[in-house]
């Protein structure tokens, strides 16, 4: 039953935690010789029922991080140190980096399941969204325990309903005749089937229009008070994330560059790039603002400056900050991972404050 | 590439001057083993030379039904698209040729529309390619190169030999409308071609393809849901909305958006969510009668809308589908608003 490798975790993990990512390193293999790496050394805990929006720049390694999380990476791509740490339903923690083959198997969709970016085509194109749900359904049934067809699709019916689908409309459907947002939904509700404890979403809306948006977001939190599971949620839409989430973590090349509960980020940002994120959104209401957009790019994996990865593009870089690189320091400890933590030499230069820079 | 130098004086439309791209009525019905599924019915669009035109609507309203046709991707059931004012229909092969070369479509799903096989390069430069834009690899190279930046894809190198796997969704996004740029067109449709983007990023692309529109008069048909992207790259602009297959309002968009008529045009802007934890819940929002989308093929009789109207009346709204008529300053369908 016990297999060497599926060793009980190191004692670090804070007893509620139901996921400790402890300095994770993704790397992606990209020539014989040459490899990047995406994520860097990232680390935070994850509390049962809490949710987290991951947020930042495209390309900074959002969806990296997630896939890590699971093991779900390409076939290139390499968990390189670190540890993720995971709580089960019997109780019984694992380091999921370390899970063999059948477990790691039974632990995803069971224990975590993933939504994926660009899920709009994650469907098999020759199947019908019923064949997606019995798939999913007897892959992880008990062996003797074969469900009977009627009641699988009963059951994937009510899920669909749970995102707004008409399950007779949907389940008799390709994929190719629903539309993107559908298609998407219907991800959703088969993420949720076998009622796992954490549920990663990359970009769980971006083809939905804000109606369908705010009726998911609805029920996902209504679901997620019913369940109890958690989330990490990945997105650009900053108003979904301070709807959606307890806490947000923004990342910047790789890294985590803050953290904090949904009011420390939206009202007290002390990452200036956190801040120039959220200065960014154009808003709905009054006339036209024209928005500020960051100077330059993101630096390059294989270029990373030294000192802090934001300084050629930060307003507010001073000399330090292009040798010394700032580690996410706690400017507000608080109780199960809602500490607030930025990774900034100046995030408590009173100076910044006073320009307002972060709004108080 | 085919220089064509920038001339603001160029780019003012003129009122008279006749749309570029032009939707006649257009009707999209799928033959599935369900029935009909009338997934646009009878629209009418028009895209002119520096402007834009922004389509909005629920998830499986027809958006992308509707710029399938606009970009001559599926032949409308009836109804025409017009190049101007030629029907897209009739055109030969020369024509359909160039009309492929001046209207460029960006697909919704960057994952789906990417050659999986082929690098960056090559699939930004494979058009150049084809139209005799750039000879040899060191020109392509540059040429591609120059794109990647507009869409902010630095340091480009980085890039160019990559294959669509080996990026992040907003980094394929990125490509996608490069390629499209690539081509100098007159007319892009643009199918949610922001939304995997960071809101930095997002601007500054709005921008990049804002200069296009003004300084080259490139005319836009622009998908979205986020009424913010709506609002910032349209102002000038107008703003189509889509309930069911049919325009509902339709308008300039400093109008429509500050001040929603349609009962639908008004849920969807009080349900946008702020990026303030505390206004979150605060905003007080549209009430619909119900969250579920009718099907399409059980539509129920009068307006589309009526069984989620907050502002139905019995009597009309049940028996008789609202034609979208001239109202003041817009466009609407709705008997409650345009019968007074
Ligand atoms: N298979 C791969 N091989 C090499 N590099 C990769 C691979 N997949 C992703 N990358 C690179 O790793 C970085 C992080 O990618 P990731 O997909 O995690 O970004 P993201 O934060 O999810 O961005 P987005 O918001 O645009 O989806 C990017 O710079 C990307 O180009
Ligand atoms: N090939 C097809 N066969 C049958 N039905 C289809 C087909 N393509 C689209 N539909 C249906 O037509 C309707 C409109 O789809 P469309 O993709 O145009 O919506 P959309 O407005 O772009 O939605 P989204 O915002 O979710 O992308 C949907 O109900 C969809 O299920
Ligand atoms: S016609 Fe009636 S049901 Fe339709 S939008 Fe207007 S008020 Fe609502
Ligand atoms: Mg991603
Ligand atoms: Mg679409």
């Amino acid at each position: 039953m016990s297999p060497v490798n599926d060793l009980p975790a190191a004692p670090d993990a804070p007893d509620g935690a139901l996921l400790s990512v402890r300095g994770v390193d993704v790397g992606y293999r990209t020539g014989r010789r040459s490899r990047v790496t995406a994520v860097h050394d990232v680390s935070f805990d994850l509390y049962p029922g809490q949710s987290m929006a991951l947020v930042g720049e495209s390309g900074c390694g959002k969806t990296t991080l997630g896939l890590a999380l699971l093991r779900l990476l390409p076939r290139t791509g390499v968990v390189s140190g670190g540890e993720i740490l995971f709580r089960r339903k019997d109780g019984t923690r694992v380091d999921v980096r370390t899970l063999e083959k059948e477990r790691l198997r039974r632990f995803r969709w069971n224990e975590a399941a993933m939504v994926f970016q660009g899920a709009m085509n994650a469907f098999n194109p020759v199947l019908r969204i019923e064949d997606h749900f019995l798939d999913t359904f007897r892959a992880h049934e008990r062996v003797g325990g074969r469900r009977p067809r009627g009641e699988i699709l009963e059951r994937s019916a009510r899920l669909l309903e749970t995102v707004r689908l008409d399950p007779a409309r949907v389940l008799g459907s390709f994929p190719h005749e629903l539309s993107g947002g559908m298609r998407q939904r219907s991800l959703i509700a088969l993420a949720l089937a076998l009622e796992p404890q954490l549920l990663i979403l990359d970009e769980p809306t971006t083809a939905l229009d804000i109606l369908t948006q705010r009726s998911i977001v609805e029920r996902l939190t209504e679901l997620r008070e019913e369940l109890g599971f958690a989330m990490v949620f990945i997105t650009h839409d900053l108003g979904l994330a301070a709807e959606l989430a307890d806490r947000v973590g923004t990342m910047y090349a790789g890294r985590l560059i803050e953290t904090g509960t949904t009011r420390d980020i939206f009202h007290r940002p002390r990452h200036p790039y956190t801040s120039a994120l959220i200065n960014s959104v154009p808003p709905v209401a009054g006339d036209l603002h024209v928005p500020e957009s960051l100077p330059g790019g993101p630096p390059g994996l294989n270029a990373l400056p030294p000192g802090c990865s934001f300084a050629p593009r930060c307003a507010h870089a001073a000399d330090a900050c292009t040798v010394t690189r700032p580690e996410l320091e706690v400017l507000e400890p608080r109780d199960a991972g809602l500490s607030h933590a930025a990774a900034c030499l100046r995030s408590t230069d009173t100076e910044l404050h006073a320009e307002g820079v972060f709004r108080d | 590439m085919t220089d064509r130098t920038a001339n603001p004086d160029h780019a003012e439309p003129r009122p008279d001057e006749p749309p570029v791209l032009a939707l006649r009525g257009v009707r999209q019905v799928f033959d599935t083993p369900r029935g009909d599924v009338p997934a646009v019915a009878g629209v009418d669009l028009e895209v002119r030379r520096g402007q834009v035109l922004c389509l909005v609507g629920e998830s499986g309203c027809g958006k992308t039904t509707t710029a399938r046709m606009a970009a001559a991707l599926a032949g409308p059931t009836s109804g025409s698209v017009l190049f101007r004012g030629r029907d897209v229909a009739e055109m030969d092969r020369k024509e359909r040729a160039a009309f492929r070369h001046s209207v460029q479509y960006i697909h919704q799903d960057p994952y789906a529309s990417l050659n999986p096989v082929r690098t960056v390069l090559s699939t930004v430069s494979a058009g150049l390619r084809r139209h005799g834009a750039v000879r040899g690899r060191r020109e392509a190279r540059r040429a591609v190169t120059e794109l990647l930046e507009r869409v902010d894809l630095t340091p480009a190198e980085d890039y160019l030999d990559k294959y669509p796997h080996q990026m992040s969704g907003g980094q394929r996004q990125r490509v996608a409308v490069a390629r499209a740029l690539a081509m100098n067109p007159e007319v892009i449709i643009a199918d949610e071609s922001t939304s995997m983007l960071d809101v930095s990023i997002r601007v500054s692309l709005l921008n990049t393809l804002g200069r296009l529109r003004d300084e080259l008069g490139v005319g836009f048909l622009f998908i979205t849901h986020d009424l913010a992207v709506a609002k910032y790259f349209a102002w000038r602009g107008e703003i189509a909305v889509m309930y069911l297959g049919r325009v509902v309002e339709h308008g300039p968009t400093p109008q429509v958006v500050n001040d929603p008529q349609h009962p639908y045009t008004r849920a969807l802007v009080s349900a946008v969510c702020e990026p303030d934890p505390d206004l979150a819940g605060t905003r007080e929002r549209v009430r619909l009668r119900s969250d579920d989308i009718p099907d399409l093929t059980a539509l129920p009789p009068g307006c589309d809308f009526h069984p989620r109207c907050p502002s139905y009346v019995q009597g009309s709204c049940d028996t008789e589908r609202p034609p979208l008529v001239r109202s003041h300053d817009r466009l609407l369908a709705c008997h409650v608003l345009t019968r007074g």
